[in-house]
Formats: C-alpha cells, structure tokens, sequence
C-alpha cells in the first residue's frame, strides 16, 4: 500500500517550522545583543542537529542490527524504520553545516570549541592552555574534519546501500539479497562500534575539552538508540491509526514497547555508571564536569535523569501498557522532550554554563527542526509500498505473536 | 470428591494435536490440561488458559529484595558498624545512596529472578522430588497428551467424546478412573 501523506500531517510540520522560525527570529532579535549570543545561537543548532541526525542514525544501526541477526519479526516495521534512517542524508548535511560555520568561527569564538580558539596555543596569550595544546595531536581542525568526513561518509554508503537493497529486493525477490544485508549490516556494526564512540569525543566532549570519559560514547549511544526506538513506535502508531500497516498487531507493537523500555534502562545504566564512578573517585579532572552540571542545571539534569528513567520504568512495565497505543504516545512524547534535554545539557553545559536559559531560541529552534524531521521522514515513507514486498522473513513477521 | 473418569488422547505432532483442540473447543468441549515436551505456540487462548501472573510475583519479589538490601545495608554499613572505604561511604545513608544502588540493584534481581523462578516450580509441581503429573512418560520425550475430564463435560457420554477425538488424529486413546 502506498502512503500518502495527509492534509493534517502536511498542515502539522507547515505549522510546526513556520511557528518555529517565527520563534526563532523573535529570540534571535531579543539576543541579539548579548555577549553570549554566536554562541548561544551556535550551540543549539549543534543539540538540534545532533539530535535529530541521531535519531536517523539509531535506525540506521537499528537495520542493521536487525540485518546481522537475522530477525524476523520486524518485516513488517522494516521500511518505518528505513523512513526514519532516511533522515540521515537531511542530518549529515545539517551537521556538516553546523560544524563548518564552528570552525570558521573558531569553535563560537573558543566558546563552544576551546580547542578551534587559536589564542590557545599561544603561549603568553592569557588562554594559553597547555592541556588543550597536549592534545593537539589529536584534536585539530584537519584531523577532526577528516574524522568527520569519514563518519560521514561511511554512514551514508551503509545507508544507500541498505536502501538500494531493500528496493531491489521488492523487485526480485529471492535470498541472496537477504545475505548480502546479512554480511553488510554486520560489517556496519563492527564500524558503527568504533565510530559511535569516537564521533561523539569529537562533536560533543570535545566541548568539555579537558574532561574525558570512556563511557561518554555508549552513553549518548544509549541516548540516541532510545530516542529512535520511541519515535519508531510513535510512528508506527500513528501510521496503524491512519490505517496504514494493517500487517502490524499488537506483537508488533508490544516488541518495539519493549525496546522502548529496555533502551530506557540502557540509557539509565550508562547515566549511573557514568556518575557513580566519578562521584565514588571524586578526582577534581573529572567530577567538574559534573559539579558545573549540578550547580547550573540541578533541577533540568536530574529531572531529565528522572523522566527518562522513572517514566518508562514505572509506566511501561506491565505488558498491557506495552500493547496500549495512548500510554505509548504519552510516554513517548515524555522521553523524547527528555533526551532532547539530555543532549541540550551536554552542548550548553560546557559552552553556556551558568548563562543558558530555555527561551524562544531554544523552543523555536527545536520546534523548526522537529517539522523538518517529520516532514523529511513522511516523505520517505511515500516514496516505497509501506509492507515490503518480498522481504524472506515477511510471512513470519505477518503470524508474529508473542 | 467423586470418582472421575480421565480421557487421554495421545498425539505425534502439536500441529495435528492444536487443530484437534480448536475443533472440539468449537464443539462445546472442555480440555482440562495438555502435556507437551515443550511449549506449543498459541495452545493457550484455544484451551483457555488464563495469562500468567508470574509477572506480577516477579514485580513483588523485586520490590522485597529492594526493600531487604535498602534496610539491610542502612544497618550494616551506616548505623552498625560504619564503615569508611576510601573516603565513602560516611555519614547517612542518604547521602551516600549512589554507593550501595549497585547492590541494592543486584539484589532485587537476584530476589525477582529466585522467587520468580521457585514460584513456577511449585505452581508447575514440578521442584525437585515432586512426583511426575504426566500421565505417559512419552510426553517428555516425543508426543502430545490431551486430557479430558468426564466431569467437566457433562454434556457429553465418554464414547460421543472418544468418537469425536479419532476424527482429529490420535494415535492412542486412554481412559482412567482417578
């Protein structure tokens, strides 16, 4: 069946990036003169584009997870999940703007990215920081930028490729399309293991640039991949109500559920271990990052923390919820304001401290970018019938039940 | 309570066994219990077995464990004999909450998970020692009881039931006064 987008979803992301602009423009003019403003301005286009690439990325791993293991159940789900890593090229784009208007504004002036400030490395310049300069090695524009591509380009030729397949396959049928996916999600497993990891030292810690984690990447990993699972199940809600997906019951359902709640714990088990560490060690290199987070944002960090662990948790433990499409939508829409928020105090946190707010910018911003997601990934989803055709495990997916 | 007399109809496949069931279900008949060397998919609904609620045990379990380790290391470590590992923990509980969550999470597994497990032992019958409730031995390794109950289908006589069970394919027919 082929979708078509309704008047309402087109009327919905319409509204939802003109009010954003609108929002937007009123914040940009009210900031305008504020000291803090590039970087301000600069910071959340990388939390929203970060976080919205992200979420392409997760279904991105998501299919391929699915592609290496074989799975059955998802056949039916599977080009849901392909509309949402449709976002990917949308995203790379974005984050390839963003991190190219940082650099040529040296990291918002050192704001954002200390170690694109050139003063840094001047020694006698009252922002030497000898630190920054011993990572040089690593951390510096050509290096990044190659990094950066690489990602980039490694995430996109998995993307297309899954995508091409998966097209193909509708036309010919057969396996050995089955067993190539079979072979390539693997080996983007074994590069999205590293990447994962490394990509986000670079965009996102290297904000704090003198605090380093091991965790750090899992941990927004963990994010990413929670994110993903609850928007997949919203959007398949949404599209089961617009009668779309008749293939889909509530096994369906109750699996991506279930996903839901246990990425939550995931996400919840990386946060704690992450700071159990660093609190129990209490080494002044490393529980800074965590003593600026508490003392700018105590109620916003732990109410993330609450939301996006306590919520699924307590709400979606009973396999009735799990089945029920209304506690699914509340509970999503809860986690993904929550994670938004998880990425918005990892960005502002070192670049803003103590000066960021949540105004029209933020609002606006995130608003603007959540219409041009949605309406990016509705637009995937015309663009292929909705059930695949001849997927070798569709018959299986179909008599799902748990 | 009264003598009552046991149908048991011995299948070779879950499949021949599971339509079977749905057409004497259809018919009005009551099936008491099914024995099956392993789970057969989707027999509950059609013999009408209620969801579990081990989960719900699973949920108490946890919530005891959580409770037992939150109690039990406020008095170990904080009010008995306070202990100070490298600086941590000191002071009150509390305070000192992220330390002992590690444990208090394993616990309230370890609690769910034995209690969860016992619990279906003993619902099942089946911990160690208990004699076997299957009526064959063969259930165990390669074929599919049903088990009737005369008591249970009082619309029917024993040979209307034993009729309607060899148009669905069995391969041997019991009976038993218990």
């Amino acid at each position: 069946m082929e979708f078509k987008i309704a008047n309402k979803a087109k009327m919905l992301t319409i509204a939802l990036m003109a009010g954003g602009l609108l929002m937007l423009v009123i914040g940009l003019i009210v900031h305008m003169e504020d000291k803090s403003f590039l970087t301000r301005l600069l910071s959340n286009t990388l939390v929203n584009s970060f976080f919205f690439f992200s979420i392409g990325l997760g279904a991105l791993f998501f299919l391929a997870l699915q592609y290496a293991t074989e799975t059955g159940w998802y056949a039916t789900v599977k080009r849901v999940i392909e509309g949402l890593a449709g976002f990917l090229p949308v995203g790379i784009i974005l984050m390839l703007v963003t991190l190219l208007t940082l650099t040529f504004t040296h990291g918002a002036h050192g704001h954002i990215y200390v170690w694109m400030d050139p003063e840094v490395y001047k020694e006698g310049s009252h922002h030497y920081d000898p630190m920054v300069v011993g990572k040089s090695g690593y951390l510096n524009e050509l290096f990044f930028w190659l990094r950066t591509i690489v990602y980039m380009a490694t995430y996109y030729i998995f993307y297309r490729g899954f995508r091409m397949r998966s097209l193909e396959e509708d036309r010919v049928g057969g396996t050995e399309i089955h067993f190539k996916n079979y072979r390539r999600g693997a080996l983007f497993l074994v590069f999205f293991s590293v990447f994962s990891s490394t990509s986000v030292w670079d965009w996102i810690m290297s904000i704090d640039v003198h605090w380093f984690s091991t965790l750090f990447g899992w941990y927004t990993f963990a994010g990413m991949w929670c994110t993903t699972m609850t928007v997949l199940v919203m959007l398949v809600l949404y599209l089961k109500k617009q009668g779309y997906l008749p293939k889909v019951n509530d096994s369906h359902i109750h699996d991506i559920g279930k996903w839901t709640f246990a990425t939550s714990f995931l996400w919840s088990y990386m946060f704690f271990s992450q700071f159990m560490l660093i609190w129990y060690a209490n080494i002044g290199e490393e529980s800074a990052y965590y003593i600026q987070r508490i003392e700018d944002y105590q109620l916003l960090y732990f109410g993330m923390f609450f939301i996006n662990f306590a919520f699924p948790m307590l709400i979606l433990m009973s396999r009735d919820a799990k089945r029920n499409a209304s506690i699914l939508i509340f509970v999503g829409l809860v986690i993904v304001v929550g994670h938004w928020l998880d990425v918005y105090i990892m960005v502002s946190g070192g670049s803003m401290g103590a000066q960021a707010s949540i105004g029209f910018l933020e609002i606006g911003m995130a608003l603007a970018f959540l219409g041009l997601f949605i309406r990016v990934v509705l637009t995937n989803l015309t663009k292929a019938p909705l059930t695949p055709v001849n997927h070798p495990f569709l018959d299986e997916s179909i008599h799902h039940d748990i | 309570m009264a003598a009552d007399k046991v149908i048991y109809a011995m299948y070779d496949d879950d499949d021949v066994l599971k339509n079977g069931a749905k057409k004497l279900v259809s018919k009005g008949v009551k099936i008491n219990e099914v024995f099956s060397p392993f789970p057969i998919h989707g027999i509950d609904p059609i013999i009408g077995v209620k969801n579990t609620r081990l989960g719900i045990m699973a949920f108490i379990y946890g919530l005891i464990g959580l409770t037992l380790a939150t109690v039990g290391m406020r008095y170990f470590m904080i009010e008995d004999w306070p202990m100070n590992i490298g600086g941590k923990p000191n002071g009150t509980y509390l305070e000192n909450m992220l330390a002992f969550i590690p444990i208090t999470f394993e616990f309230t597994v370890l609690c769910a998970a034995h209690g969860m497990a016992i619990t279906y032992l003993i619902v099942n019958k089946t911990l160690p020692g208990m004699p076997a409730q299957n009526p064959d031995p063969r259930t165990t390794d390669d074929k599919f009881v049903m088990e009737l109950r005369m008591s249970e289908n009082d619309g029917f006589s024993s040979s209307e039931l034993e009729t309607m069970l060899k148009d669905t394919g069995v391969i041997e027919l019991d009976q038993k006064e218990i």
